[in-house]
């Protein structure tokens, strides 16, 4: 199945486009999804520790993804 | 407490608003708010508190304006360049309106003197440009249960929340640690001055978090608590992502193990030991004026070349950007010592040389600011 990963701030360098579409398997977890992106990214190892938010929810690593889910990547930004 | 005929046409705009009234005048009146960070995010949120009548303000900033600032920090002007901003905002700011009682911190807010500072004030602006403060912030407003604006800015986009504000049944909404129970190492944490930032997102910004107070403070509508709101300016969109308490939060979850206020460089630090195996060999900035007086070394110096007209300390100028077309021009029998701003693009240039098969290299530690800071003054900083 397919799930969307929206990237903002520096996240947005390291997968070098504002989304990504991956294609996983049923019963996926945020944790696993962390994973594939270290994967596929190495440099996205420094951003393990992210809480993501999927649909607009944030939600922990054991949340388990459906078809078409949109997961957010926000790294915190210290700028003001 | 009675407002005299002089407020009552000041703020004559916001009185007659629907469910505003002399009431929610009289009530920004008694309050009393405190601004972390009189800079991009600090700036406007200073200029609207300040119009719409807030009793007291707070302004907490050691820093000086600089050149730099001005494109985005609009309360100042070229004439204040090396002046504090804290008293530049509140000279300027008395002139706006001189109902308003400001109060003065001339100094860097600290885990020391946070629980303090803040203490007196009903709600709290975090305008602070980086990541431990942000912390330190929000953990000493979850301690001494005040309500925290929280904003941040960086390239394009901005992010506005409420934090820790009290609810209908008496708990308080999330806060900064719901969201960011960790930070990540500081070089995924680029600042305004290393990553850039377009100047009116900040008046926007900061606009919106002076919003947020004031109705707070008036008593209206229904704010950002529990909502996280992503503005993308640059394609215009926005987003909210809904935040909710995290019983595994270290300050205000079931458990909590922050009860006082903590060390937040070395918590923004990261940690050391996780991160040894992928640290570069580095030099300091006066061990490499050292090395500059004994013998000849190789400085490449990774910044864009219109950064190296404004300052550069005689290395060779080769962009990040244009590094593998252009190895040729650095030898790989000699020590080559790399360098940028800060050290954050210089760490990302050696891993490029590292895979060219480049084995002498060293990343100069804080870059051409840690020159300015401890060789040369006379540098100009950008």
């Amino acid at each position: 199945m397919k799930v969307e990963v929206i990237a903002f701030g520096i996240a947005k360098d390291i997968i070098n486009a504002k989304s990504v579409n991956l294609e996983v398997s049923e019963g996926v977890t945020v944790g696993n999804i962390k994973e594939k992106l270290v994967n596929d990214y190495p440099a996205f190892n420094a951003l393990v520790s992210l809480k993501l938010a999927v649909n607009a929810e944030y939600v922990e690593d054991h949340h388990i993804l459906n078809e078409n889910d949109e997961v957010v990547l926000i790294p915190p930004v210290s700028g003001g | 407490m009675e407002l005299t005929r002089e407020e009552l046409i000041r703020y004559n705009r916001q009185i007659i608003l629907p469910n505003f009234g002399v009431d929610g005048q009289k009530k920004l009146k008694t309050s009393k708010v405190l601004v972390i960070g009189a800079g991009g995010l600090g700036a406007p949120n200073l200029q609207y508190l300040s119009g719409a009548g807030i009793g007291t303000i707070g302004i907490v900033d050691f820093d000086v304006v600089s050149l730099t600032n001005l494109q985005r920090q609009v309360l100042f002007d070229t004439s204040q360049i090396n002046e504090n901003k804290a008293e530049m905002a509140i000279s300027r700011l008395k002139k706006l309106n001189p109902e308003v009682t400001f109060n003065l911190y001339k100094e860097q807010i600290t885990s020391e003197n946070a629980m303090a500072i803040i203490e007196p004030y009903d709600l709290v602006i975090d305008g602070s440009d980086n990541l431990p403060t942000r912390y330190l912030v929000n953990d000493a407003c979850v301690l001494l249960g005040k309500t925290l604006l929280y904003g941040a800015i960086f390239r394009y986009e901005g992010q506005v929340s409420v934090f820790n504000h009290e609810r209908e049944d008496g708990t308080r909404g999330p806060n900064y640690r719901d969201i960011f129970p960790d930070p990540p190492p500081p070089e995924m944490v680029p600042s305004c001055s290393e990553g850039g930032v377009f100047g009116a997102l900040a008046g926007i910004v900061g606009a919106m978090q002076a919003n947020e107070a004031i109705k707070i403070l008036a008593g209206l509508g229904s704010t950002l608590s529990g909502r996280l709101l992503l503005y993308d300016s640059l394609d215009f969109t926005t987003r909210y992502l809904n935040i909710r308490p995290s019983p595994s939060n270290p300050v205000s979850g079931d458990n909590p193990t922050i009860t006082e206020l903590i060390d937040y460089e070395a918590f923004c630090a990261g940690p050391t030991i996780d991160r040894q195996e992928d640290l570069v060999d580095s030099i300091s900035v006066k061990k490499l004026e050292e090395q500059m007086k004994t013998g000849s070394v190789f400085i490449l110096d990774v910044r864009e070349s219109y950064e190296y007209e404004i300052s550069n300390i005689n290395g060779i100028n080769i962009p990040l950007g244009e590094l593998e077309s252009r190895l040729d021009e650095i030898p790989k029998e000699k020590e080559v010592i790399v360098h940028c701003k800060s050290g954050v693009r210089s760490r990302k240039a050696i891993e490029v040389l590292k895979k060219n098969d480049y084995t002498q290299l060293l990343n100069l530690e804080g870059g051409i600011l840690a020159w300015q800071e401890e060789i040369d003054s006379a540098i100009q900083v950008y």
